[in-house]
C-alpha cells in the first residue's frame, strides 16, 4: 500500500528553507464512529509524526482525532547538507509507518 | 415536476450536451483547490496503490503489466468507454467488474471485494489514465437493454421521499439543497475522494449514498441494477472529461 | 398639538426617532469593539489554561488562517504562519492547536526541535461543528503568541450511510 506520498524539491539551495509535503494513508479513526450494526469503531489515530533530516529531528507533530483522515502536512525545512529526510509515524495501535525522500543541496 | 420517461425511440437528452457541467463547478474553493493539486488530492494515495498492484506480479500469477504493459499507454481512453458490454459475460461491466474479470479469468486470482482499497486503487489507477478525455461510451447493440433499465431507474421515484434522480439532477441542478448546490449528478469524477467518506469511493458507492439520502433501499454492490445506472450516467455525461480521482465534499 | 395625551406629536416622534438613531450609532462602534475583544478571547479549556500557566499571550505575529465556511467538517484546511526573523532572540519551540467544541480539545502540537527559519504550515483538521480554533505559539523564553479563527461548518443536504 502506498502508505505515504512525499514531495520535496529536486534541488535545494543551501541555507534556504525548502517545502516539504507529505500525504499519509491513515483512517485516523476517532473512536466516535459506529459501524453498520451500531458497534463503536475503536479509536486509532497517529499519535506522533516525526521528520528527521540526516538523522536530526527537525519537525514533529503530536496528533489527535482532530487531525483529518489521511493526514496532509506541508512545512518548511532549512537546507543544510545533502542527504535524506526520514519520516516516521506511530498510531494508537503501535503500528509504525515510514517514508523518506532524498535531499540534494546545491 | 416529474418528466415523462423518454422512450427508446425518442431518446432525448434532458440535459443538452452543451449544458453539461462537472460537479467540480458546483464545489467550493477548498474542494476545487484539493482536486486541482495532484499532491493535495488524497485520491492519489489510491492511484499509487493501484500502480503498485498493476506492476507487481502476485506469487504464481502474472501482473497486469505482463499483458497490458505500460498503463498510461494501454489504458489511455479506456475509462471513457466504460461501462461497456462484455461479450464473454453477456452483460455490461463497469471498470471494477472488468478488472475483476481479468483477475479471475486471466490471472487466476480471486476477485477483489467492492470498495476494498485494492480494487479502488486499481480502478482509480486505470481511470486516471483517461483524465481529461471526454466520455464517449456506446449504448448500441446489446448494451441498449442495460441503458434502458438504467434510464427507467433514473426516472422512477424511489424511497420514502419518493424522488427520482431526474427531479434533483435534471430539473433542480444549480439550486440549493440546504447549504449545498445541487449538481447535475455526473459520475465522471469517480472513483472520488469524498470528504464525508474520509476515503476514496466508487460511483456505485455514490449512487447508494444518494439512495440512502432519499430513504430508499440501497442496491447491492455489483448488482446489475447499479451497473445499469452507471451506464445511463455515462451516456448522460457524454463529452464531459474524466476527472478521476476527483475530490468532492 | 392635540389635547389627547396618547397622541404622538410629530415633534415627539421625531425626537424619539432621533434618540433611536443616535442610540444605534453609539451602539454600533461599541459592538465592533466588543467583537474585537471577542476575537481575542480564549475559550475556557483546562488544557489551554494548563499550557498558559498564567501567561497572557500576545495577539500578534502568529497567523491562523482557515476558511470562513468549511465544505465539510471532516477535512478543513488550516494554515499557520509566523514571520521571522527568529534569530537572534527567542526561538519558536511549538505551536499548539485547540478546539473549543471538539470532544478532544487539544487538536495538535507542531514541534520544532530545531529552531525554524520559516514557519509556514498547512494541515487539515476535523471540526465537530461551527467553532473557534485557537493557536498558541510558545517561544524559547516562555513568551506566548495567540491567533484564532472562526469556522462555520456546513452540513450536507442529504444523509449518507453508504
Amino acid at each position: 500500500m502506498a502508505d505515504a506520498r512525499v514531495n520535496v524539491p529536486a534541488e535545494c539551495r543551501r541555507g534556504e528553507p525548502f517545502e516539504v509535503r507529505i500525504s499519509i494513508r491513515h483512517a485516523m479513526e476517532t473512536g466516535y464512529r459506529t459501524d453498520a450494526i451500531g458497534k463503536t469503531i475503536p479509536r486509532n489515530v497517529i499519535q506522533r509524526f516525526t521528520c528527521r533530516y540526516n538523522a536530526v529531528p527537525v519537525f514533529a507533530v503530536r496528533m489527535s482525532p482532530g487531525i483529518a483522515a489521511n493526514p496532509y502536512l506541508r512545512f518548511f525545512v532549512t537546507a543544510l547538507e545533502s542527504g535524506s529526510l526520514e519520516f516516521e509515524w506511530v498510531d494508537d495501535d503501535g503500528v509504525r509507518g515510514t517514508a523518506q525522500a532524498a535531499i540534494k543541496v546545491v | 415536476m416529474l418528466a415523462v420517461a423518454p422512450t427508446a425511440l425518442t431518446q432525448p437528452r434532458a440535459l443538452p450536451l452543451d449544458s453539461l457541467r462537472s460537479g467540480i463547478t458546483f464545489s467550493g474553493a477548498d474542494i476545487r483547490a484539493m482536486q486541482a493539486d495532484d499532491f493535495a488530492n488524497p485520491g492519489f494515495l489510491w492511484v499509487d496503490r493501484g500502480e503498485k498492484l498493476w506492476r507487481d506480479a502476485p506469487a504464481g500469477s502474472q501482473s497486469c503489466a505482463t499483458c497490458h504493459g505500460d498503463a498510461p499507454k494501454s489504458m489511455r481512453g479506456v475509462a471513457t468507454r466504460y461501462p461497456a458490454y462484455q461479450d464473454s459475460a453477456a452483460g455490461v461491466f463497469d471498470l471494477e467488474a472488468r478488472i475483476n474479470d481479468c483477475r479471475v479469468r486471466r490471472q487466476n486470482l480471486p476477485a477483489l471485494a467492492r470498495e476494498s482499497d485494492d480494487l479502488l486503487g486499481l480502478t482509480t489507477f486505470v481511470a486516471t489514465q483517461s483524465r481529461g478525455m471526454p466520455m464517449q461510451g456506446s449504448i448500441a447493440g446489446p448494451a441498449r437493454a442495460s441503458w434502458e433499465r438504467g434510464r427507467d431507474f433514473y426516472y422512477a421515484r424511489h424511497g420514502q421521499m419518493n424522488l427520482s434522480c431526474a427531479q434533483c439532477h435534471d430539473v433542480n441542478w444549480g439550486k440549493r439543497l440546504y447549504t449545498e448546490t445541487m449538481s447535475q449528478g455526473h459520475g465522471t469524477a469517480f472513483p472520488a475522494y469524498k470528504l464525508e467518506w474520509q476515503s476514496l469511493g466508487s460511483l456505485q458507492r455514490r449512487i447508494r449514498a444518494c439512495m440512502y439520502g432519499i430513504r430508499a433501499a440501497m442496491p447491492g454492490y455489483g448488482t446489475p441494477e447499479l451497473t445499469d445506472v452507471e451506464l445511463y450516467l455515462a451516456w448522460r455525461a457524454q463529452g464531459l472529461p474524466v476527472e478521476a480521482p476527483g475530490v468532492r465534499r | 398639538m392635540s389635547d389627547d395625551p396618547t397622541a404622538r406629536s410629530p415633534i415627539r416622534l421625531s425626537r424619539r426617532r432621533l434618540l433611536q438613531v443616535a442610540g444605534a450609532a453609539l451602539a454600533a462602534p461599541l459592538a465592533a469593539r466588543v467583537g474585537d475583544v471577542r476575537a481575542q478571547t480564549l475559550p475556557e479549556l483546562p488544557v489551554l489554561t494548563a499550557l498558559l500557566a498564567g501567561r497572557t499571550p500576545r495577539w500578534e505575529r502568529l497567523r491562523l488562517e482557515m476558511p470562513r465556511f468549511a465544505d465539510n467538517g471532516q477535512a478543513v484546511p488550516l494554515h499557520l504562519s509566523m514571520p521571522g526573523p527568529f534569530a537572534p532572540g527567542p526561538m519558536l519551540q511549538a505551536i499548539h492547536l485547540f478546539s473549543e467544541r471538539n470532544p478532544v480539545p487539544d487538536m495538535a502540537v507542531f514541534e520544532f526541535p530545531l529552531p525554524p527559519d520559516r514557519v509556514d504550515i498547512d494541515a487539515r483538521v476535523r471540526l465537530a461543528g461551527a467553532q473557534r480554533i485557537v493557536a498558541i505559539a510558545v517561544m524559547s523564553d516562555a513568551t506566548t503568541y495567540a491567533a484564532s479563527a472562526d469556522v462555520e461548518v456546513t452540513i450536507a443536504g442529504c444523509l449518507d450511510a453508504s
